[in-house]
């Protein structure tokens, strides 16, 4: 019995310490940076047993979870991404008199739910886990309760998202019925032999599967709320949800597209070439849009959306390479987002006040630092060497030309290109132009310690890509019997 | 007659008879509470057909919460005035009458047709709905989601919470 319950020791150990002990601490201790360096070391001590426990491969529970593996190593990425925007949010929280104990509650369960997502090898378990992750988002989008931009998002992403979750359990409940079985190995072994005895029910619960998912990574045509929630919500909670909730629903994807996807059935061509689609147009829309805005939190937020389609192209062909891109470029994107969201936490002012990009002008001669390293993020983002995001996007650039999407990978490079025009452009506003308006700066406190931690993953990610490929490639996906 | 038939036979009659009655009263509240007596006898039908389960949730979910939520609905709209509420007879009625009708079709069709090459289901299967069976599964099969969903709730009941206080200190 020992050895099993060590496997999911991160689990246990992340529920215990939100669950039961959380409570009782909470209950007697009002100190706010208690609290706060409590749930710093939960997860801290959460990633540490994930590293511990990734070579212990396995199904637990009756085939609900998997342990091992990469389900590990988005453990640890999820604790990574959630201890540098905790950290990153305290300081932006406390300027914006909005600190509470529950934020860092809330923000572990989100962390929580991610790691089901990661660990899942039931559909319930991951219907569960995209709840927990997202309930947890819709209250911290919401946290700034005076700011009234602030609960229009919360507001707009409970709503959407309470939607999209009735066509995630609803396209569960289809393909429950034309395959008789939630667990992963199970429906795909129904999809590859060609035995499925209701292939159009199959066809629709997919197809409803695919519209949930589409609608948490944010892609198109589901992806029109993220610039208004994104921009609207606690700028350090955007940091957190528009990396770590992506990283989570891909975390969820790739097991269920390795089985569904890598057959050569007649299904497995229709989602290839669904995703395709999707995956084509998401990043030619999030790019363009990009390029429209004035507003510098809405900038990103599309670009978001373009990353999601990026990433998309991994699970086309649900390779091993495809996912290994994935999770490569998910650990790129997750670093280089959050820190150019933190630096616009730090820049902002109250009821969302210098966000527009004319408040960037001049700002390479205010702020040095913060400037260099903002320009660091966006080459990231754009996908120049030798920084983290371009040798993601090769890795991804690869592997749809190996599953046979060439035409994807020419709409890809196309839309980087296109990228490139707004991400420079914020590098040109801030270098060579002159400033303007309140150049009063706030001070960044704690948040210094995410930016130095980004700034040195971003650009390690991108000088020695062999080092964390060949982790990747030490923890592999767990393949479903 | 045995008697699991009479039984089966009096809730029949009854869920028919509160049915008819919950879209006949022109009074809103009696309308509710005909609603409510109708799913009690629904609540017996499910007894008599050893969905024990199904029973014991009918009763808490729609004859507790739902009902309660429909009776607040009533009281805090104050449809006192009942000709607000007559009806045109418009869309909403034929649409409502085919709608009635092609329920009833179905439901005949499903329980007149003989399907060929099925037998009839064995007698272990009516354990599936007993209270016993749900509970064996759902802490030996189904516990990591079972407990997953407590974390689930926690967090609801925070974020409910912190959204909806007035004061927070």
């Amino acid at each position: 019995m020992m050895p099993a319950l060590f496997q999911v020791l991160p689990l246990v150990v992340i529920w215990l310490a939100l669950g039961a002990v959380g409570i009782v601490i909470q209950a007697y201790v009002r100190n706010t940076k208690l609290v706060f360096g409590y749930y710093l070391g939960t997860l801290a001590l959460t990633a540490i047993l994930a590293v511990v426990t990734a070579g212990a491969k396995g199904t637990m529970f009756s085939g609900m979870i998997t342990t091992g593996g990469y389900a590990n190593f988005f453990d640890v990425l999820f604790c990574s991404a959630g201890i540098l925007s905790m950290i990153a949010a305290r300081p932006y929280l406390q300027r914006l008199d909005g600190e509470l104990d529950e934020f860092y509650t809330l923000l572990v369960s989100a962390v929580t739910g991610m790691m089901l997502m990661a660990h899942s090898n039931h559909m319930l378990v991951t219907f569960i886990g995209v709840e927990l992750m997202s309930i947890s988002f819709y209250v911290m989008s919401g946290f700034l309760r005076s700011d009234i931009r602030s609960v229009e998002a919360a507001l707009k992403y409970f709503l959407l998202g309470a939607f999209a979750s009735g066509f995630l359990v609803y396209g569960m409940a289809l393909i429950y019925g034309a395959t008789g079985s939630l667990e992963f190995g199970a429906i795909g072994s129904a999809v590859v032999s060609d035995a499925l005895r209701f292939p159009v029910l199959f066809a629709i619960g997919a197809t409803l599967l695919v519209i949930g998912f589409c609608f948490k990574i944010a892609a198109f045509p589901f992806h029109q709320w993220a610039p208004d929630v994104y921009e609207g919500a606690p700028t350090a909670v955007t940091a957190f949800m528009s990396t770590g909730g992506k990283a989570a629903a891909f975390s969820a994807l790739i097991p269920i597209a390795s089985v569904v996807m890598a057959g050569d059935s007649v299904v497995t061509g229709q989602m290839q070439l669904m995703v395709a689609i999707v995956s084509a147009v998401t990043m030619l829309v999030g790019n363009i849009s990009a390029i429209a805005q004035s507003n510098v939190k809405r900038m990103l937020a599309y670009s978001s959306i373009a990353h999601a389609g990026y990433m998309l192209m991994g699970i086309v062909n649900g390779t091993t390479s495809g996912s290994e891109a994935i999770v490569f470029y998910a650990t790129a994107y997750t670093f280089m987002q959050i820190g150019a969201f933190v630096i616009v936490g730090i820049l902002e002012r109250e009821e969302g006040g210098h966000l527009q990009l004319d408040d960037y002008a001049g700002l390479g001669k205010r702020q040095p630092v913060l400037a260099a390293l903002m320009s660091i993020f966006l080459f990231s983002l754009a996908g120049i060497p030798p920084l983290g995001g371009f040798f993601g996007k090769y890795l991804l650039f690869v592997s749809a030309i190996d599953a046979g999407f060439t035409w994807l990978t020419i709409v890809a490079v196309a839309s980087s290109v296109i990228s490139v025009w707004f991400y420079l452009g914020l590098v040109v506003k801030m270098y060579f132009t002159e400033p303007s308006g309140d150049t009063s700066e706030s001070p960044s406190g704690i948040a210094a310690i995410t930016l130095a931690v980004s700034t040195v993953a971003v650009i390690a990610l991108g000088i020695v890509p062999g080092w964390i490929t060949s982790v990747i490639r030490s923890w592999p996906p767990m393949l479903t019997p | 007659m045995t008697t699991p038939v009479l039984l089966f036979s009096l809730f029949a009659i009854g869920a028919i008879a509160s049915a008819v009655l919950t879209i006949t009263r022109r009074n809103p509240v009696a309308a509710a509470m005909s609603l409510v007596g109708h799913f009690f006898m629904l609540t017996g039908l499910y007894l008599t057909l050893n969905a024990q389960f199904v029973a014991a949730v009918q009763v808490l979910v729609y004859a507790g919460a739902i009902m309660v939520l429909v009776v607040f609905v009533i009281m805090l709209l104050n449809v006192g005035n009942e000709q607000h509420l007559s009806e045109k007879p418009g869309m909403r009625k034929t649409v409502g009458t085919l709608l009635a009708v092609l329920f009833a079709a179905q439901i005949i069709g499903v329980t007149t047709a003989r399907p060929t090459g099925m037998t009839a289901l064995p007698d272990s299967s009516v354990a599936i709905g007993t209270t016993e069976a749900i509970g064996q599964s759902l802490f030996t099969t189904y516990l990591f989601p079972f407990e997953a969903v407590s974390i689930l709730l926690l967090a609801a009941l925070i974020g409910s919470v912190i959204l909806a206080k007035r004061q927070l200190s």
